[in-house]
């Protein structure tokens, strides 16, 4: 018998239709122009398929035809929440292949910048997914503190959303005086407001109960469909580039102290006071998978306060970027960094020529976005949005 | 990261199927024989002391000059090369495969074939999709090689070096 609590439960003389519904590509809970056509039958969906590419440019052959710092713009546009990520992930992959990296004191700026990047991006990501379930205001609060970071932004290198910042070599130019200042102020201002975000949405009872149990990815098929970032450590997947990735990276967060946010036997990280897991949560569901992003934001404050310490304390220049068209050397490297939104690949072929003869881009959305089938199986229209939300995907990334 | 040590292994499992490697390389590679690929990622993926559970990116690479003087003074003979990143969660380590095709297969127009290792990593899936959409390779055995970003009758694969640009699609002017 069909009862109110559990829709899934058919009874067994109604019989319904299958029907295809188109979900997007203009729908808001689609996170820009993604089309999912859903089969339902009556509130269950069966089967969903993503259909993407209308933002396709087809960024890689215009790779082909560029020096690698004439692409750095359009590394902007591709995950255009979090560019300086992006800009920071093509820099070190040029830079591996060039054998050279910025000085002391352009490391830590690019753990500032890239960190704050980070913060912006989770904000968004949370607010977003707040919309998503039906929920204005946490979107409101996050856009009220992502408008500081980017007018920090706007203060260091003049753009707003597509920063070309962090370049080949270091930066494009120095942080500007008394910028420090106004970032810590900042950061002193975010830390108290995140217990606003999780009296908003994590323990909120609505949003636990639309998101704990939902969407549940076991670790070996997160690993499977190769997703990252905080899709993959909601699974419980103790994996973070920052820490695991490849020299060229990690040495940009030698001798910061951080831990990977991940559940471990039964716990995350306590180096701050966070509110409990509720025990409808099932590891690797829609909630962990907010959580994790929600930690994450935490602990890149804290990261940001290191960097800014060492930053003041280091001595010299912020690095010298590369000549527009200096020649690269033959070979080629493929070199993945943590962006918010997971493990953000570039491969680069050269055969000695200023611009290289192939370039690629290996996007973390892309990943996640593939296992939305896998988890929307047999699950409830209601529950699709919030599903494909918890995912944080960004169809410029994932279109290139 | 430690690829020669990979190579030995995988000779002495497979002898003639590794084709080749480069090992001078920043990031090492071993050539796999394109018939042998879905055997020797099986492999990988299931040997406890390899354990490569984690595809990160399948791709491929168009050698092709399109001008005559490079092509003549050129080390290389025109083909295509499909590369696998691969890490493993468990070690922390990674490695990269290719295979080495030919850009037509017999004719021009037939797409190389290659088998499709989404069997292996699900990952696989949608990266060869990509693959076959903007380069053009067959993944034989792919459970659904349809197009994924460009649109389903779009003519031509836009990453190969000899690809013109469409004058128009649908009414839309191409360039």
């Amino acid at each position: 018998m069909a009862t109110v609590d559990d829709p899934r439960t058919i009874e067994f003389d109604v019989r319904t239709d299958e029907m295809l519904v188109n979900m997007g590509p203009q729908h808001p809970s689609t996170h820009g122009v993604l089309r999912l056509v859903l089969r339902t039958d009556g509130e269950v969906v069966s089967e969903i398929t993503p259909h993407i590419g209308y933002l396709h440019r087809c960024a890689e052959k215009i790779g082909e035809n560029l020096t690698p710092r004439q692409w750095i713009p359009y590394t902007d546009r591709m995950d255009y929440l979090a560019a300086m990520n992006m800009n920071l992930g093509w820099a070190l992959t040029v830079e591996k292949l060039l054998k050279y990296g910025p000085p002391e004191k352009g490391r830590h700026l690019r753990v500032i910048i890239s960190e704050l990047g980070r913060i912006a991006s989770h904000l968004v990501g949370m607010g977003a997914y707040g919309l998503d379930l039906g929920t204005f205001s946490p979107f409101l609060y996050a856009f009220r503190e992502r408008e500081k970071i980017l007018d920090l932004f706007e203060e260091a290198c003049g753009a707003r959303l597509t920063y070309s910042y962090l370049t080949v070599g270091g930066a494009t130019a120095d942080l500007p005086p008394g910028w420090l200042q106004k970032c810590e102020a900042f950061l002193d201002e975010l830390e108290p407001i995140v217990d606003e975000y999780h009296a908003l949405l994590t323990t909120n009872a609505i949003f636990i109960k639309r998101t704990a149990g939902i969407g549940v990815m076991p670790q070996e098929m997160a690993i499977d469909f190769g997703t990252s970032g905080p899709v993959l450590r909601g699974s419980g997947v103790d994996h973070d580039l920052r820490r695991d990735g490849e020299e060229t990276y990690t040495a940009m967060y030698d001798g910061y102290a951080f831990e990977v946010i991940v559940q471990k036997n039964g716990h995350y990280p306590k180096d701050h006071d966070y509110p409990a897991v509720p025990t409808e949560a099932v590891l690797g569901d829609c909630w962990h998978r907010f959580y994790v992003r929600m930690l994450e934001l935490v602990q890149s404050i804290d990261l940001v306060r290191q960097a800014i310490d060492r930053y003041s304390r280091s001595e010299g220049s912020y690095g010298e970027p590369m000549k527009l068209n200096q020649k690269l050397p033959k070979g080629e490297v493929y070199l993945e960094t943590e962006a918010p939104r997971g493990q953000m690949g570039f491969y680069i072929v050269s055969n000695g020529e200023a611009i290289p003869w192939r370039v690629r881009a290996r996007s973390s959305s892309f990943c996640n976005l593939s296992v939305a089938p896998e988890l929307c199986r047999s699950c409830l229209i209601a529950d699709v949005p919030a599903i494909v939300g918890s995912l944080d995907i960004v169809m410029g990334e994932i279109d290139r | 990261m430690s690829g020669p040590s990979f190579v030995d292994q995988l000779k002495q499992k497979f002898g003639g199927l590794i084709t080749g490697a480069n090992l001078e390389n920043i990031d090492p590679w071993i050539e796999v024989a394109p018939e042998g690929i879905v055997e020797v990622c099986t492999y990988l993926r299931d040997e406890p002391s390899l354990a490569f559970d984690y595809c990160n990116s399948v791709t491929a690479v168009d050698y092709l000059h399109i001008d005559e003087k490079k092509a003549a003074k050129s080390e290389w003979q025109p083909h295509l090369e499909v590369v696998y990143h691969l890490f493993s969660m468990q070690h922390k380590h990674s490695l990269v495969l290719k295979v080495i095709v030919p850009r037509w297969s017999g004719e021009p127009g037939v797409l190389p074939e290659v088998p499709s290792v989404a069997g292996v990593w699900s990952t696989a899936d949608w990266h060869e999709r990509e693959c076959f959409d903007l380069i053009g390779v067959h993944f034989t055995g792919h459970p659904n090689l349809r197009r994924i970003l460009c649109p389903e009758d779009w003519v031509g694969h836009p990453l190969r070096k000899d690809y013109e640009m469409p004058l128009e699609y649908h009414g839309i002017r191409g360039r």
